[in-house]
């Protein structure tokens, strides 16, 4: 696994150990709100055997009690300093990521898969990227085309379609 | 030998130009997966499982192992000519093979890299060939309770032996099961944990969790650590290649051995990232200049690779006999089984004969025809690494949502995957494993039946898991192999103490 140290100059926007305790705090609850649910499903013995909450509460119990101890252990650390988790310029490239792909999920839905995925190729080629207008746009178009052929026309399997596939009679 | 019977009639289903087409453009893609940073084995498969959809369950078994071919084979190239593993598991190829194409020995390092892979997968196939019948008829006999301790000993394998820490572990398998429990109660029917959410009720698909735990969170990895890509150019000839082949007899030892690791640690869940260095660190070990390892040994890179393969192919032994993968991939070809109604398991062998000796026929053929194929394409699918990741990253985040989407045509899906994608991230970065999620995501179900099923049969007696030597024997492996960090302490401490007093 790679660790990013932190470097000069890029200060670190969160600690390991401040994004570990959080993402064990988080997956705690989930394991209450499950071991709760479950509880009210059912957790006991009927004729039949086990209701159905049976399982799955032990194992949000066993998911608890295994997240109760890496708090603990982590609140017991004596060394305060920790590693950065993820600096400044890290955060902003991955968001430069995160976001357009975020973007990309509704615009499926509106757009159609198709002319989703040739705005997001080209639009993060060119912005992003920093590569030439007439490169990101030709790789975008052929890069949906391709795959419109592929999975609609070749192998069947259908995808969300909008405005401008409906233009071509799909 | 009924085995080898089986297996012609395997080769026969095998021979129709249909399945080698879809032989080659399985392996062109595997390869191409591989060799793409961001995109590996496992999520390679499962981005690529919707394809296989429409297609009779035969060809597309055939397809996705070539995939799965071709993904391991992809890994070396971009190891060994950029240094950066394309696979977890080709990390120890980078420490011999990266210093080699550096010397301007490239193309020794690939054909060596090529030739072990194909050695190492040679052998687990054999293994399969000859082994995988028995245990299958074996298991046969296996009840609910005997498949329930198996379940368990392999999920108290990975806590017992993974390197992370054991409360990582739990909780990636426990989450992992609890995600497998949501939706329809297949024994009773009952709904639970959807909190009356209409998306919910079908579950979590393994599958789109697979594609954004590795797929959209290894993107988001690569773009944080912005991956420069400098390598070496390398074309291989047919003179390298007979160069490298003669000097092969030379490599016996340490090939065998590399080989039987990989097999073993491919059928016990111990993984091929750890066969792949075990094979590299006791090559190094056995060597007689050990300190020449490191600076482009061939060894060094048939080692590991040897190892790696191995242990690769022999993860579906148990996947294909008892339903039970050794690995993340083999988990998702299991998937992708169950897809088209075919329940892996001893059964499989007996109810689908032709399917399970087409689909090791396949491994045969797959593995000479990529060999091939990597030796001459190489150049090609260096010039793929040279294409800017600007260009490459948005390709996969469309590649994953088209997978995602496809297994069950579902919006919420895409969003599904992009939730598993941060999860991951961040997973990744406070080091929980998240092969343990995959495996109990996948087995979940199955084990939640099986333990159901025994305690049906024994009214809620849990002395069932010992009622008879064999489930009793496996079960208390299990427990062992789940405190083995403990008594391995243990057994240290007390040797230790034994050794001052004398």
């Amino acid at each position: 696994m790679t660790l990013p140290t932190e470097e000069q100059g890029d200060r670190s926007l969160a600690s390991q150990r401040s994004v570990e305790t959080i993402t064990l705090g988080v997956i705690l609850a989930f394991a209450a709100l499950m071991a709760w649910d479950n509880w009210r499903t059912g957790i006991r013995w009927e004729s039949t055997g086990p209701q159905a909450g049976y399982f799955p509460f032990y194992v949000s119990i066993i998911l608890a009690g295994a997240c109760i101890y890496g708090l603990v252990r982590e609140a017991l650390r004596m060394s305060k300093l920790s590693r950065s988790f993820v600096s400044r310029d890290e955060f902003k490239r991955v968001m430069q990521v995160f976001i357009p792909t975020l973007a990309f999920v509704p615009a499926t839905q509106w757009l159609g898969l198709y002319v989703a995925s040739f705005a997001l190729i080209s639009g993060f080629m060119y912005w992003i990227g920093k590569l030439k207008p007439w490169v990101s746009l030709l790789t975008g178009f052929l890069f949906s085309l391709i795959m419109f052929v592929v999975f609609e026309v070749a192998f069947d399997v259908i995808m969300p379609k909008g405005p401008l596939e409906r233009l071509f009679g799909y | 030998m009924e085995a080898l019977g089986l297996l012609f009639l395997g080769f026969k289903v095998l021979f129709t130009w249909k399945t080698l087409a879809l032989m080659m453009v399985g392996l062109t893609l595997g390869i191409f997966v591989g060799v793409l940073p961001g995109l590996g084995g496992p999520n390679g498969v499962a981005i690529l499982l919707p394809l296989t959809f429409t297609m009779d369950p035969t060809s597309a078994i055939v397809m996705l192992s070539c995939i799965y071919w071709g993904a391991l084979f992809g890994g070396a190239i971009t190891s060994i000519l950029f240094n950066i593993p394309g696979e977890a598991w080709s990390v120890a190829t980078t420490f011999d093979g990266y210093p080699m194409a550096q010397k301007g020995q490239a193309a020794e390092a690939l054909t060596a890299a090529f030739t072990s892979s194909f050695i190492g997968s040679l052998v687990a196939v054999i293994l399969i060939t000859f082994l995988a019948p028995g245990i299958a008829s074996f298991a046969l006999r296996f009840g609910p309770p005997e498949f329930f301790a198996v379940y368990f000993l392999t999920f108290c394998s990975f806590v017992g032996l993974g390197r992370e820490d054991k409360h990582k572990t739990i909780i990636s398998m426990a989450l992992g099961l609890i995600l497998a429990g949501i939706g329809m109660d297949t024994v009773s029917g009952q709904l639970r944990m959807t909190f009356g959410n209409a998306e919910l009720l079908r579950g979590v698909n393994f599958l789109v969790a697979v594609i954004g735990l590795f797929g959209i969170s290894e993107i988001l990895l690569t773009m944080e650590e912005q991956l420069a890509l400098k390598g070496h150019a390398a074309r291989i000839s047919m003179k390298v290649v007979w160069k490298v082949w003669k000097d092969l007899p030379k490599y016996w030892v340490t090939l065998l051995r590399s080989s039987v690791i990989g097999c073993w640690l491919g059928i016990t869940p111990g993984g091929a990232i750890a066969a792949s260095f075990m094979g590299y660190n006791l090559a190094k070990r056995f060597s007689r200049d050990p300190n020449s390892f490191g600076t482009g040994r061939i060894e060094g890179v048939f080692a590991p690779e040897t190892a790696a393969h191995a242990s690769g192919t022999s993860a579906l032994l148990p996947m294909l006999a008892l339903g039970i993968p050794g690995s993340g991939t083999a988990a998702i070809l299991l998937g992708g089984l169950m897809v088209w109604g075919l329940n892996p398991g001893p059964l499989l062998f007996v109810e689908h004969k032709e399917f399970v000796w087409g689909l090791i026929a396949s491994m045969y053929l797959g593995n000479v025809v990529g060999l091939v194929m990597v030796l001459t394409t190489v150049p090609f699918f260096a010039a793929v690494l040279r294409v800017p990741f600007a260009a490459i990253a948005p390709m996969i985040v469309v590649s994953c949502a088209i997978g995602a989407f496809a297994i069950q045509n579902a919006m919420f899906d895409i969003w599904l995957m992009l939730g598993f994608g941060v999860i991951g991230y961040v997973f990744k970065k406070i080091g929980i494993p998240m092969a343990p999620l995959t495996l109990a995501l996948v087995l979940g179900s199955r084990a939640e039946d099986a333990f159901r099923l025994s305690m049906i049969g024994a009214e809620g007696d849990l002395r069932v898991f010992w009622s008879n030597s064999l489930v009793g024997t496996i079960t208390t492996l299990g427990i062992i192999l789940l405190f083995w960090p403990l008594i391995g302490a243990t057994i240290t401490k007390t040797l230790k103490v034994l050794r001052l007093k004398h």
